[in-house]
């Protein structure tokens, strides 16, 4: 049984300037463990197919299932990312990371506890007391990795999370980042526009296409992890990239 | 994710950089301009009073003895804490009920549907225009100057709190909402955090309103009060007394500012900009 099942979705939103089919009868299994990047334009509905599994939107028609449960909202079992990192800013990092703690009731000094041990597998250890402000981009990007990963989610989604960083920086949050995904494996869906990016996180890239947004291809990577420059640079990457690439840009 | 690097923005903030100790330079450079500007327009206003010849214009010295004559007689200090007493009385009244007013609007649609018509309307109005009713109704005495002081607070600082909620963050609400918030943690723990810059801009606004409101009022009607002092000092041309009395509002007023900042910089420190 997958553990998450989006069956016959379709989104339609209803705008003052009309209809718009953001989602139409879309179907996807994602197995328990799996690394699965959406990669597609701009309106192909990647973004709403997330919120649909995080609990933020309902379909207007089909069936999101997390844990053969339907999703009815927003829980702490499905932790989001966002690209504008979202922390809180009147809390420290650490108050950040054990704010859905809090509302668990986890006790005082498991929550510290907690807090640090996540805040030391992104590598933000130091800057437990800083203030958001205090955090460049990339750091309040791990800050808000670890906030999620905290609460022991069996799901992470990720929207577009590196797309607000500078192109050096983002090479290396994608390395961290599956660094510390191998370290604590997690059902992931990640969203992205970066070809490159898609296939060098994933265990499979599911190639979306807009108006109406669909799935067009799903494409496997059978790349080992964990996976560094040679992977990157290998011809095997090169061709999965192309077949992506093509696939992304020939329904634009 | 690994410890190896850490990006080189977050370096840079560790360290004062020259730019930080030229803006200190500069703050230190700009005290000393406000020393030197506070005498030069003590020095010109003495200089037009004795070039003027005209005895209505009193010299800081007229002013200083005045000074030292209401306190001796005990008077200034009656009237400073009249004055003092109505205007915080008024302002927190008025911000006690402007802040959880302006929450419900921000909120509730039914409050803000309620509410919103009434209060844009009563914003337009200065509350002086309100005064004359106000006396028929409720005399010259404290109730109602306090209650007009109250109106003036909590129309300016209602609209700014209503706008603090309007304006949270979508996303902050959504990453509440998935580490598993309901709606009463997310009022509490985001909503009025996120909007506590605006409020204090409202209550900034509020003082502000509050203390023009209590000064036209006591010139209008009252037995004592700061506002009297100056009118009754007009009636007998003691223009040193007046000045005396513009002089105590302007300090009181900065003063009380001074200290909402103060409040306000400990509180919202975590801003991004300021």
């Amino acid at each position: 049984m997958a553990l998450i099942s989006i069956k016959d979705v379709t989104k339609i939103y209803n705008t003052e300037r009309g209809r718009t089919v953001s989602l139409d009868n879309v179907s996807l299994d994602v197995e328990q463990g799996e690394f699965i990047t959406l990669v597609g334009p701009s309106g192909c509905g990647k973004s709403t197919m997330l919120n649909l599994v995080g609990g933020l939107l309902m379909p207007t028609s089909g069936q999101v299932l997390v844990n053969d449960e339907p999703v009815k909202g927003p829980g702490p079992d499905r932790g989001v990312i966002f690209q504008q990192y979202a922390l809180f800013p009147w809390l420290t990092a650490q108050e950040n990371v054990e704010f859905g703690l809090r509302l668990q009731n986890v006790p005082k000094k498991e929550r510290a506890e907690r807090a640090m041990h996540y805040l030391s597998l992104v590598g933000l250890q130091d800057f437990a007391n800083a203030l958001p402000k205090e955090l460049s981009g990339g750091m309040k990007q791990r800050a808000a990795i670890a906030r999620a990963y905290a609460v022991h989610p069996s799901v992470l989604l990720m929207d577009e999370p590196f797309g607000a960083l500078d192109a050096l920086t983002r090479v290396q949050m994608q390395d961290d980042l599956l660094e510390t995904w191998e370290k604590e494996k997690r059902t992931v869906v990640f969203i992205t526009h970066d070809v490159d990016e898609a296939v060098y996180l994933a265990s499979r890239v599911v190639v979306m296409s807009p108006r109406p947004g669909r799935i067009s291809e799903i494409i496997d990577v059978p790349l080992a992890y964990p996976r560094g420059e040679e992977i990157r640079l290998s011809p095997e990457f090169a061709e999965i990239r192309a077949r992506v690439w093509r696939g992304v840009h020939h329904h634009e | 994710m690994s410890e190896r690097q850490v990006e080189p923005e977050a370096l840079t903030m560790a360290t004062p950089t020259a730019v930080a100790e030229d803006t200190e330079k500069g703050e230190r450079s700009l005290k000393g301009l406000y020393v030197i500007t506070f005498f030069l327009g003590i020095g010109i206003w003495t200089l037009s009073a004795v070039l003027s010849r005209n005895a209505l214009i009193p010299t800081p010295i007229d002013v200083i003895a005045s000074f030292g004559e209401l306190i001796a007689n005990g008077t200034l200090w009656g009237h400073t804490v009249t004055s003092l007493t109505r205007v915080t009385t008024g302002f927190l009244l008025g911000v006690a009920l402007a802040i959880p007013a302006g929450f419900l609007m921000g909120w509730y649609w039914l409050a803000r549907g309620l509410l919103e018509p009434w209060i844009q309307f009563f914003r337009t109005i200065p509350p002086l225009a309100l005064i004359p009713l106000v006396i028929v109704i409720l005399g010259i005495g404290e109730t109602a100057k306090i209650f007009v002081i109250f109106l003036a607070a909590f129309l300016s600082c209602v609209l700014a709190t209503f706008q603090g909620v309007r304006n949270v963050d979508v996303t902050l609400i959504n990453a509440a909402r998935v580490l598993g918030a309901k709606d009463l943690t997310i009022f509490t723990r985001v909503v009025i955090p996120a909007s506590t810059p605006f409020i204090f801009v409202g209550m900034r606004v509020a003082l502000g309103a509050s203390w023009a409101t209590l000064v036209a009022s006591e010139l209008i009607a009252a037995p004592t009060g700061l506002g009297r002092m100056m009118q009754q000092a007009a009636q007998f041309l003691q223009t040193d007394r007046i000045v005396v009395g513009i002089i105590m509002i302007g300090a009181l007023g900065f003063i009380m500012d001074r200290l909402l900042l103060l409040a306000e910089r400990r509180l919202t420190r975590w801003q991004e900009t300021r």
